[in-house]
């Protein structure tokens, strides 16, 4: 699936979620339409409980919408079947987690390992970390690194098996601004110098100037859409 | 190697005690498995080795007097391949420098040629010159019990006349692998040997000059031994046969065969128990695992790896702690299986041992243990493949506790921490109830163990002390009139005499035959009487039959049925009785009547066949001196003698496999209280580090985790008591024979030992995972999640 630039990379019609809890329902997503274009770097910004990180579980083929439809480079994701979303985690899409998620016993190299021994034509683990700055931390276990640097090393593995799609979901949230601008640029190179496309949620409304677009959340809807003129360079940002 | 394979190895080595402590049990069962099929694979294999070897015979005889031109009519019985004619008499040996009388079988070799069946293993010296009549091969664990080698020499009385022999060879016979003594239950090497000699000399001592009162018979494949029986009965008949048998009935391989038998049972009972509760501990463990390891499952699955690979990493995991537990325990099995079979050959002599496994036995061990660990990860590892790769995604949450109206309104008394504990039991019921059944399992298995001696003990105490009062018993070889009983009466020594007559029988009711002697007992037998176990000492009814509960349950038959009794001795007699009285004994089928009743029937005058004696300690040696020169008397059995070899026999196999089962009892409570209390730990690290910042003192957090597995060990006790009980009660119908009914006896102080027992290693649990919390890191417990 070669995507052309300036294309639809990933498009979503009508996105229903309902969360069934017993008796009660949760609309976790009222109808969302929305594209992204390849190489493009997406903000959603919104109110907690608005359904953003659902709708990036449901485009990265996480969870299953209760209807509605993604299409990714003009095929439609089979939600039926779990082997086709185990194929398209595996190939097309790096996550990057708000709690990080390296797996404990492993290092950082072994981390970026796991991905790259699954991945189609990934790139070696510490070519990944180095792009990330971490080349100097190859052998060090979570543990033995900082917040920072464990959520850097969790983008190395997203993106060591060059994605055509980066979902980062509040990959700041747990850091501060100095280690959180490091990290965002982390993102922003690789988006650039790979041209994936990339989509981040965030609860800080300074991060969205970073974006081409961004996108407001409310109530399990997307409410306004805007277009940055400027991208501005995450070292400019202060929060 | 990949990184998901290197998690796995960290994680093994993580959590090596744990998954050790699991290993050792699978390895217990392994291990008990791998020793009672390689045991059972050792004693048939050899038996079958010695047997054919030595050309043990399909079908023996015994008689009176058989002229020897008889034997070419059972040569020429259909399916008779060899036949052998033999003497077999008794005899009494003065052994020098031993003071009781030593009953002997004595029986012939073929003067020309070698023995046609149940050939002689020679194992020192050599076999005897036929032409010189004075020469004697004995059984060698006669020989040893009593330092005899070849050059020494034995008196023996021979129908009443002294006879000095020398010894020229020892030997080992398929007839005698277990060598017990007309009578006895144990094999008493010191006080039973056997003899052979040159048929010539032995038929000129016993006037049997051109005949033979024993007869071996060997059959060609596919022969019919019940039909072969029958034949020879009717030629044996005219002659005194008494009755001839195939060779599961042949003594010695009797013992054996139900040996084998009841190892066998071994093998199905106790392995189940330790690789149910295995798989139980997988199960366990596995399930906390995939439950802590939620995220990175769905990690795992978000980065793109199948569900199959994820089940898979985990299934690993249980499939080396399995291995693990099937190495140890199949060379630890290999091990005890080779010394459970030389225990065996203590007391069942072969003349070699065949002890090589195969590999099935290995194969069938590795695969149930294996099947018994997977079994038990099988759940967990299928809820990881289940688990949602969204689940990643989610922040750790705390486990919800839930308040229901029953908890609300039973912890309203009790203190915070104590109401921890009891929320924690009745946030995962079925996990606290498994803990408990688990520690039960290992009391039970200590209850059944100990209940053995319980049994023993009791068996030993109601046959021998309570059911018996006499010293010695003497069998006559010939019948003698009841007034002859009276010189007896005023030999020196002799407190008091009772005589007995005992006639081998078939006894029948409608199609069902049981061959068993009639024991004919004086109306008001004293010594010796007719015992049951729980109402004592019956009087037995002038006429009718008295049944052991046995034998009754064998021929079906109830108090009032007719029986049909075939005599097998003297003028063979038949006859109808009525079954007047059922009682219970723990050993044998036996059947008694009135002593002058049986006479009657049998056609015979007033006369014994054997008499219990009751003797004066201070004249015993004396006596015993007179008894060696009594012409007339075939064998003399001495209680004291019986309850020693019966403790001697028992005691020392029974206190090793008691051993043997508390050590694995241990392995099992370890097992389930050092893992339940692991998993409390790092399910809980974050909570206690907590607490320890608010305040609260270690003791206090090692009270509400060990608080948990000290509640659920009580809770295990009358479980386990429970469990033994049933366990001990399956095991000893299981093991039920002809021969022995083990008592279900459990005195209490059996219990409270099983209960220390499985305390002490509790305890020995908490103690050591205790140090754990005294080395908690606050900071990185708050900080991860594990
Ligand atoms: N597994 C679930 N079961 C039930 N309800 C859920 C589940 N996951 C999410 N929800 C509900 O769906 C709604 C949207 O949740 P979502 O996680 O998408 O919000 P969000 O915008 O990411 O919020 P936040 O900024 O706090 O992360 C919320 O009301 C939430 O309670
Ligand atoms: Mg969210």
């Amino acid at each position: 699936m070669e995507i052309e630039d300036g294309a639809a990379a990933l498009e979503a019609r009508d996105l229903m979620k309902v969360y069934r809890m017993g008796a009660v329902e949760v609309s976790a997503l009222r109808g969302v339409d929305v594209d992204f274009y390849k190489a493009e770097l997406v903000v959603l910004l919104g109110p907690s409980g608005s359904g953003k990180s659902t709708l990036l579980n449901i485009l990265g083929g996480l969870d299953t919408p209760t209807s509605g439809q993604v299409r990714f480079g003009n095929h439609p994701l089979s939600f039926g079947s779990e082997r086709a979303l185990n194929q398209y985690r595996r190939n097309h899409v790096g996550f990057v987690f708000q709690f990080y998620n390296l797996i404990a016993s492993l290092t950082a190299r072994e981390n970026v390992a796991l991905v790259t021994e699954i991945a189609r034509d990934p790139m070696p683990p510490a070519d990944a970390l180095a792009l990330v700055g971490l080349s100097d931390r190859l052998d060090h276990f979570p543990a033995q690194l900082s917040g920072g640097e464990q959520q850097r090393v969790a983008i190395a593995r997203a993106i060591a098996k060059r994605p055509d799609l980066l979902l980062c979901d509040e990959p700041t949230g747990a850091l501060d601004s100095k280690t959180g601008i490091l990290v965002l640029e982390a993102i922003l190179r690789i988006n650039r110098e790979l041209g994936t496309t990339t989509a981040l949620i965030t609860h800080n409304a300074v991060i969205a100037e970073i974006a081409n677009r961004v996108l407001y959340f409310a109530d399990g809807r997307i409410v306004e859409t805007r277009c940055n003129a400027t991208q501005r360079a995450p070292g400019e940002l202060s929060w | 190697m990949t990184s998901l394979d290197r998690k796995l190895l960290r994680q093994l080595w993580k959590m090596r005690f744990q998954l050790l402590a699991i290993a050792l049990v699978i390895a217990s069962g392994t291990a008990l498995l791998v020793m009672s099929l390689t045991t059972i694979e050792a004693l048939e294999e050899t038996t079958a080795a010695y047997y054919e070897r030595t050309r043990f015979a399909d079908v023996f005889a015994h008689a009176k007097r058989v002229p020897e031109y008889r034997k070419r009519e059972i040569g020429e019985i259909a399916g008779v391949r060899l036949v052998e004619t033999r003497i077999d008499e008794r005899a009494i040996l003065n052994v020098a420098g031993y003071l009781e009388p030593v009953v002997a079988r004595v029986i012939s070799l073929p003067d020309n040629g070698p023995q046609l069946l149940n050939a002689l293993v020679i194992r020192s010296g050599r076999l005897v010159d036929p032409t010189r009549g004075h020469e004697v091969v004995v059984s060698e664990p006669f020989a040893e019990a009593h330092r005899l080698k070849p050059g020494d020499s034995i008196e023996a009385i021979l129908r009443g006349r002294k006879r000095t022999l020398e010894i020229v060879g020892t030997a080992l016979s398929p007839e005698f692998v277990y060598a017990i003594a007309p009578g006895g239950l144990m094999p008493d090497d010191a006080r039973f040997g056997i003899l052979w000699m040159g048929r010539d000399a032995l038929s000129a001592a016993f006037d049997l000059k051109a005949s033979f009162n024993s007869v071996a018979v060997s059959l060609l494949p596919g022969a019919d031994v019940s039909d072969t029986v029958r034949r020879l009965d009717n030629i044996l008949a005219p002659y005194g046969g008494i009755g001839a048998y195939g060779r599961e009935d042949q003594t010695s391989n009797w013992f054996l065969e139900s040996e084998i038998a009841q190892q066998k049972n071994l093998s199905r009972v106790m392995p189940a128990i330790f690789l149910a509760v295995a798989a139980f501990l997988t199960n366990l463990v596995m399930a906390r695992l995939v439950d802590t390891e939620r995220r990175e499952i769905g990690l795992l699955k978000a980065l793109g790896y199948t569900n199959w690979t994820v089940g898979w990493h985990y299934f690993k995991l249980v499939l080396a702690i399995g291995t693990t537990g099937v190495v140890i325990g199949s060379l630890a099995g290999a091990w005890f299986g080779h010394w459970n079979t030389e225990l065996y050959t203590k007391f069942y002599r072969f003349p070699f041992l065949l002890y090589r496994p195969g590999p099935v036995a290995f194969i069938v061990s590795a695969t149930i243990s294996l099947t018994a660990a997977l079994a038990g990860s099988l759940t967990a590892s299928y809820r990881a493949v289940r688990l949602p790769p969204a689940e990643a995604m989610r922040p750790p949450s705390p486990p919800s506790y839930r308040r229901l109206f029953t908890t609300r309104f039973a912890f309203s008394g009790p203190d915070e921490p104590t109401r921890m504990i009891l929320r924690r039991i009745t946030r995962w019921p079925g996990r606290a109830l498994l803990t408990s059944f688990g520690l039960a399992m290992s009391a039970a298995v200590t209850i059944m163990a100990l209940q053995w001696v319980d049994a023993i003990d009791t068996l030993a105490e109601t046959v021998f002390e309570r059911g018996q009062h006499q010293d010695a018993t003497i069998a006559f070889d010939e019948l003698h009139p009841l007034k002859a009983v009276r010189d007896f009466e005023n030999l020196p020594g002799v407190l008091s005499v009772e005589p007995h007559r005992y006639l081998s029988a078939r006894i029948s009711r409608g199609h069902l035959t049981e061959r068993q002697g009639i024991i004919g007992v004086p109306e008001s037998a004293i010594l010796s009487p007719v015992f049951d176990v729980s109402r004592g000492r019956l009087q037995i009814p002038a006429g009718g039959l008295v049944v052991s509960r046995k034998l009754a349950e064998l021929l079906r038959i109830q108090i009032g049925d007719t029986v049909v009794v075939q005599l097998l001795e003297g003028h063979r007699a038949s006859f109808s009785v009525r079954v007047v009285q059922l009682f219970e004994t723990y050993i044998g089928k036996p059947a008694y009547m009135e002593m002058g009743a049986l006479n009657r029937l049998a056609g015979d005058g007033r006369v014994a066949s054997g008499l219990h004696i009751r003797m004066d300690a201070a004249d015993r040696s004396g006596l015993l001196a007179r008894l060696k020169g009594i012409p007339g008397i075939a064998s003399i059995q001495f209680r004291q003698a019986a309850i020693d070899t019966f403790f001697d026999t028992m005691g020392e196999t029974i206190f090793i496999f008691i051993g043997f089962f508390i050590a694995f009892s241990m392995t099992l409570s370890v097992g389930v209280a050092y893992n339940s209390i692991r998993i409390a730990i790092s399910e809980r690290a974050q909570e206690f580090a907590t607490l320890r910042i608010l305040g609260f003192t270690r003791w206090e957090i090692s009270y509400i985790l060990l608080g948990e597995v000290g509640l659920l060990t009580w809770l295990a006790i009358p479980l386990g008591a429970a469990i033994g009980l049933a366990l001990a009660w399956w095991m000893t119908s299981a093991f039920e024979t002809e021969l022995y009914r083990v008592p279900l006896v459990l005195q209490n102080s059996t219990y409270g030992k099983a209960a220390l027992i499985m305390l002490a290693s509790v305890l020995v649990c908490a103690a050591v995972t205790r140090r754990r919390l005294d080395r908690l890191d606050l900071i990185a417990a708050l900080k991860t999640r594990e």
